[in-house]
């Protein structure tokens, strides 16, 4: 495919990280369909977003480290403004859901509209 | 309010974060010309100014290795995390226990407080939901909590606010 040969290992470790990173999305996906209600759906994207986006980028990094004799910056950028934009908006999300009363599961425990 | 120092204030209220944002910007295109400088640059000078009011007062690092200490342990908890929602997903999701929680802060920087809720919604089975500045709580949303109030929050206290407390000061 490509003009330029990568080492096996490169090639090996490239592959890892796609992989993985596509299977934490898959599973990010996957809780999002399982879980129960909108508070629990929240923990899945949160988490999975980073990680496999994260792994996936660590994979075109060195990719493209190695094609193009330099190092890419951007990937890791990327994976730092992820870092720091998912938490705030589940955070907004769930803020947003607590203020509209979305139902939880029955069995969620300390419900903050359960005490008034 | 003496007048040069208020216009300073006024125009360029954080040179650091200028210059940092003129160099993401080089970094983002991934090549450094006069044009890209120039247009990094401008960045650097309308963002701050844009966002001045949006600031909270000014948080200062006070010490340096408590942070990398801090990411290092954030990075591993990220990992773990995905591993501990992963089980979760694939189990029957009728055994979770989900419950909210009331977290007590003992942070007092604006800034401070947010990392933590950060870090708190990017680690294990917690997401943090609201702050209320008032009673200076956070509350939390959990996944699935095994054992009772008090240990969730010790955790959060022993691993994170404690460390955070460091780097403020």
């Amino acid at each position: 495919m490509t003009d330029v040969a990568i080492p096996w290992v490169l090639e090996l470790l490239i592959a890892v990280f796609l992989l993985v990173g596509a299977l934490v999305a898959l599973l990010g996906t996957l809780g999002l369909v399982r879980f129960p209600d909108f508070y629990t759906r929240l923990h899945a994207p949160t988490k999975a977003s980073t990680l496999g986006v994260g792994c996936t980028l660590l994979g075109s990094m060195i990719y493209f480290s190695v094609i193009k004799e330099g190092i890419s910056a951007q990937e890791v950028l990327i994976t730092l403004f992820l870092f720091v934009t998912a938490p705030v908006s589940a955070h907004m999300m769930a803020k947003a859901a607590l203020h509209r009363r979305v139902n939880a599961v029955k069995r969620t425990r300390q419900t903050p509209w359960s005490e008034e | 309010m003496s007048g040069k120092l208020s216009l300073r204030a006024y125009w360029l209220p954080r040179p650091l974060f200028s210059v940092f944002l003129a160099v993401l910007w080089l970094a983002l295109v991934n090549s450094v010309s006069v044009a890209n400088i120039l247009v990094g640059l401008a960045l650097g000078f309308v963002i701050p100014v844009a966002t001045r009011g949006f600031w909270p007062e000014r948080a200062r690092l006070q010490r340096f290795w408590p942070m990398v200490e801090y990411v290092l342990v954030l990075v591993w908890d990220i990992i773990c995390s995905n591993f501990v929602v992963a089980r979760l997903t694939l189990q029957r999701t009728r055994n979770l226990k989900p419950s909210f929680v009331t977290y007590p802060l003992d942070l007092h920087d604006d800034f401070a407080i947010t990392i933590l809720s950060g870090t708190i919604s990017l680690t294990p089975g917690t997401v943090s939901a609201h702050y209320d500045p008032e009673s200076r709580t956070l509350l939390l949303h959990v996944l699935n909590m095994t054992g009772d109030e008090a240990a969730v929050i010790g955790q959060i206290k022993q691993r994170y606010e404690r460390r955070l407390q460091e780097m403020f000061g």
